[in-house]
């Protein structure tokens, strides 16, 4: 098959449209560069009715919005989930890394929680305090500025709390707790965990004229039609299309980065699904954006004779120190929210308070912390509903099993009764946690594929047991009884698989020696000065944050150093 | 890309990918016919998830009329209508198990020997499988299966409880999730509105109230439409 050459030439290729690739596409597009986006996925706009899943009901869905097609249910707005059809991926023996992949413009950011929270001080400096992994090469004062353009930007609510490590920001205003927030506040503060409200990127007020406002539906997961939470496509793609300077590629599978005699970057190569064919594109400079995992291979599938590693692996660091978030959870029944008036909760998408890290590591056996997420509430049914309800009375001595009007009156008696927790805690990068490709196995369009190699160390499985003990104990002091069996040592205390929580980070990353990372401080490969990466790759540590919100400040001050450096025609 | 191009783009894409390139002949307008059917958005369907809908709704039904009659009649003792709602057979429960079961083919032969269990039980204690005995005889096993046993008086039941178990699960799934449930359930949501805190009655029921601190930091909806402006610390100045 000939390989196709457009003719056109950019100044910059995008490789994804998510938070990173969206991002770097806003601001190049904006200084006036000639960009391509180049996305896997296909086209999507929260707000076309034909895709759109938001305020749809669970009987338009035959099977009740259940995970058959897909893993969040029906109506959650990810085009692909852990599995794509036709794009595998491998785990060496004994070890089962889980790896999300959204096809479609703007990515995982469709369906995302929104949570917003910054990186702080201590984050970027983590070895520092424990010696462990490693610190990055930029501290939180030099990426500040661009966290405090990205709130103004995007928008996030929460509140200015003056914490060390989970700093202040412009913030929009949070809504008000739930009732079952008021009784974690009271649960969770009889322990001594703080609770503030929670920092989600959804607009409870106005930032600009072209977005809406959240009405208040709880469906953030399914992607506002209105464009009032962060998604990539609607909040920085479609607005920097009106610059004019922004061709959009959808379908298009990058299969590998063009090198020249000098080992700089010409171009990529991809396959267009819509007929199969592969082509190339030309530019000055090529972004990736493609998620930490795919950006990887995507590097080690350029393999040329002056990269013969693989473009940017010369020091052989691309796809290692891989790294989740960690996360295990307890839910419990609380008597006390029986029997409850009913009214509409639905309130943001997701939750309205959380807790930020709170313990002192030094005297743990484990070196990072975590943040807890709290659910609950009067939620619309769907396929789950109902399942085992009239069992709940045995927590309250009351006859279990029935039918009729009593599993009527169950189901009212106990709706809105169970709360859960869940923490999200950061893992250490380890050198040997990695993905990799796997030469045996190809993908649909002929490209190697990722295997992955990954292993929870101690400390995430200590991490944990301290997650599911303090559960315990603030469901407790809510008066809530535990259900099920709270996970014990055979169970990894409930630890997740890696994956799981789709954090993924740390494959490419940055750091100021070119033996130990792959990109320096302003995520421009050491090997290729022409070649960025703009995702969760050049985390050189996750926090116990989220990384969303890091991704998209980091994107945006590697964006605008691409913009100066190309200015001044060094790239 | 219009949304026309989206779903064609998706179809030939990831569904038809074989089928539409194999054909030398294959143009865009060919596709469009296809592409036109497969658009019955209802609640966002991509075109293989769409197919996936078709094959189930076109393939026969899973279960026989006989069995499709008994899972109609423990519905409705399951969920008899009460008051101005409906039964499990009004919101269709049936036909929901019926698709489930072809979605989620774990349920088949769980449900499928669970009415076999069933029809056994009633047929040697009236000689009558469960569809043709009347309703004391009816009641007479369920009023057994319908509960656990801490005592382990009848493990010979034992069957007949996991079935049940599973029956009254997608019999409660599927009617709190139709219209007639959802009214039932009393569940007021999923339409726009502005959530302003729990009313005071229930904040009085339970003894709670805001603190005065932390409400002062939520949103004031009457600024919501004023565009958002703050200080140099990041303090709002028109909440």
């Amino acid at each position: 098959m000939q390989i196709k050459e457009t003719p056109k030439e950019y100044d910059a290729i995008i490789v994804g449209s998510g938070a990173g690739g969206g991002m770097s596409a806003n601001i190049l597009a904006n200084a006036g560069m000639k960009v391509a986006v180049v996305e896997a996925g296909s086209f999507f706009d929260p707000k076309d009715p034909e895709t759109m899943t938001q305020m749809k009901w669970p009987w338009e869905s035959p099977r009740r919005g259940a995970s058959t097609k897909r893993a969040f249910g029906d109506f959650d707005m990810s085009w692909g989930d852990w599995k794509v059809e036709g794009e595998p991926y491998t785990n060496k023996e004994g070890t089962d890394f889980r790896w999300w992949r959204a096809r479609m413009l703007g990515g995982r950011t469709n369906h995302w929680g929104r949570i917003s929270l910054r990186f702080g001080p201590k984050d970027f400096k983590h070895k520092d305090v424990d010696g462990l992994g490693e610190n990055w090469p930029i501290t939180y004062d030099e990426v500040k500025p661009y966290y405090d353009r990205l709130d103004k930007m995007i928008g996030v609510f929460g509140t200015n709390e003056g914490l060390a490590n989970d700093p202040d920001g412009y913030f929009l205003p949070p809504p008000k707790p739930r009732l079952h927030d008021l009784y974690y506040i009271k649960g969770a503060r009889k322990s001594g965990v703080p609770v503030i409200p929670a920092r989600l990127s959804i607009l409870t007020k106005r930032i600009n004229k072209e977005r809406g406002v959240c009405f208040y539906c709880g469906q953030c997961n399914r992607s506002c039609s209105a464009y009032a939470d962060f998604s990539s496509g609607s909040c920085l793609i479609f607005p920097a299309q009106k610059s004019g300077q922004l061709d959009l590629y959808t379908d298009c599978m990058v299969k590998n980065i063009t090198t020249n005699e000098e080992g700089l970057a010409t171009g990529v190569s991809y396959i267009d699904k819509k007929d199969m064919g592969e082509y190339q594109l030309k530019a000055r400079v090529v972004v990736l954006g493609a998620s930490a995992c795919s950006s990887a291979r995507i590097l080690l599938n350029s393999k040329s004779k002056q990269h013969p590693n693989g473009l940017g692996n010369s020091s052989d660091i691309v796809g290692r120190y891989l790294h989740d978030s960690t996360g295990s959870g307890l839910t419990a029944f609380v008597p006390a929210l029986m029997d409850r008036k009913v009214y509409n909760e639905d309130g943001v998408g997701g939750m309205h308070v959380y807790s930020p890290w709170w313990g002192d590591n030094s005297k743990l056996n484990f070196p990072r912390g975590y943040h807890i997420e709290v659910w609950g509430g009067l939620g619309m049914p769907a396929y789950g509903f109902g399942f085992d309800t009239e069992s709940i009375n045995k927590y309250i001595g009351k006859q279990v099993g029935g039918y009729g009007d009593k599993l009527r009156d169950d189901v009212k008696r106990f709706y809105g009764s169970i709360v859960g927790l869940a923490g999200r805690g950061e893992s250490i990068a380890h050198y040997d946690n990695r993905c990799e490709l796997d030469e045996n196995v190809v993908d649909r369009f002929g490209i190697p594929v990722l295997q992955f190699n990954y292993k929870w160390s101690d400390y995430e499985r200590n991490q944990a047991k301290h997650m599911v003990d303090s559960f315990e104990e603030i469901l407790t002091n809510m008066g809530g009884i535990v259900m099920g069996d709270k996970p014990g040592k055979d169970k990894d205390y409930g630890l997740l698989n890696p994956g799981q929580i789709i954090h993924e980070v740390g494959t490419t990353r940055m750091g100021n020696d070119p033996k130990k990372s792959v990109t320096n401080k302003y995520q421009q490969l050491h090997d290729a000065k022409n070649v960025f990466i703009v995702d969760a790759g050049p985390f050189t540590s996750q926090a116990d944050k989220n990384c969303t919100w890091t991704i998209m400040a980091l994107s945006m001050r590697a964006s605008e150093y691409i913009v100066d450096q190309f200015k001044k025609q060094n790239i | 890309m219009d949304r026309r191009e989206t779903i064609k783009s998706l179809l030939v894409g990831s569904v038809l990918g074989g089928v539409a390139l194999t054909a030398q002949s294959c143009r865009t307008d060919e596709v469009a016919p296809i592409v036109e059917a497969l658009q019955k958005p209802k609640y966002g369907r991509t075109p293989s998830e769409q197919l996936h809908d078709q094959k189930i709704q076109d393939a026969p039904s899973f279960f026989s009329a006989a069995e499709l009659n008994t899972i109609a009649i423990l519905c409705d003792i399951i969920l008899p209508s009460s008051g101005e709602f409906g039964s499990a057979v009004d919101a269709e429960v049936p036909a929901f198990i019926e698709f489930i079961v072809k979605d989620l083919p774990m349920h088949q032969l769980p449900i499928q020997g669970g009415l076999m269990w069933l029809n056994g039980e009633c047929n040697k204690r009236f000689q009558l499988p469960f569809a043709e005995a009347n309703k004391t005889q009816q009641l007479e096993i369920i009023d057994q299966i319908a509960y656990p046993d801490p005592e382990k008086n009848t493990p010979q039941l034992e069957p007949g409880r996991t079935f049940f178990t599973r029956m009254r699960n997608l019999t409660l799934t599927g009617y709190y999730t139709s219209q007639i449930g959802i009214k039932a359930l009393g569940y007021v949501g999923n339409r726009p509105n502005m959530w302003d805190g729990v009313p005071q009655d229930v904040l009085d029921k339970h003894g709670l109230a805001y603190e005065k601190e932390w409400l002062d930091k939520c949103i004031n909806h009457e600024t919501r439409d004023q565009v958002a402006e703050w200080d140099e610390n990041g303090n709002l100045l028109n909440n």
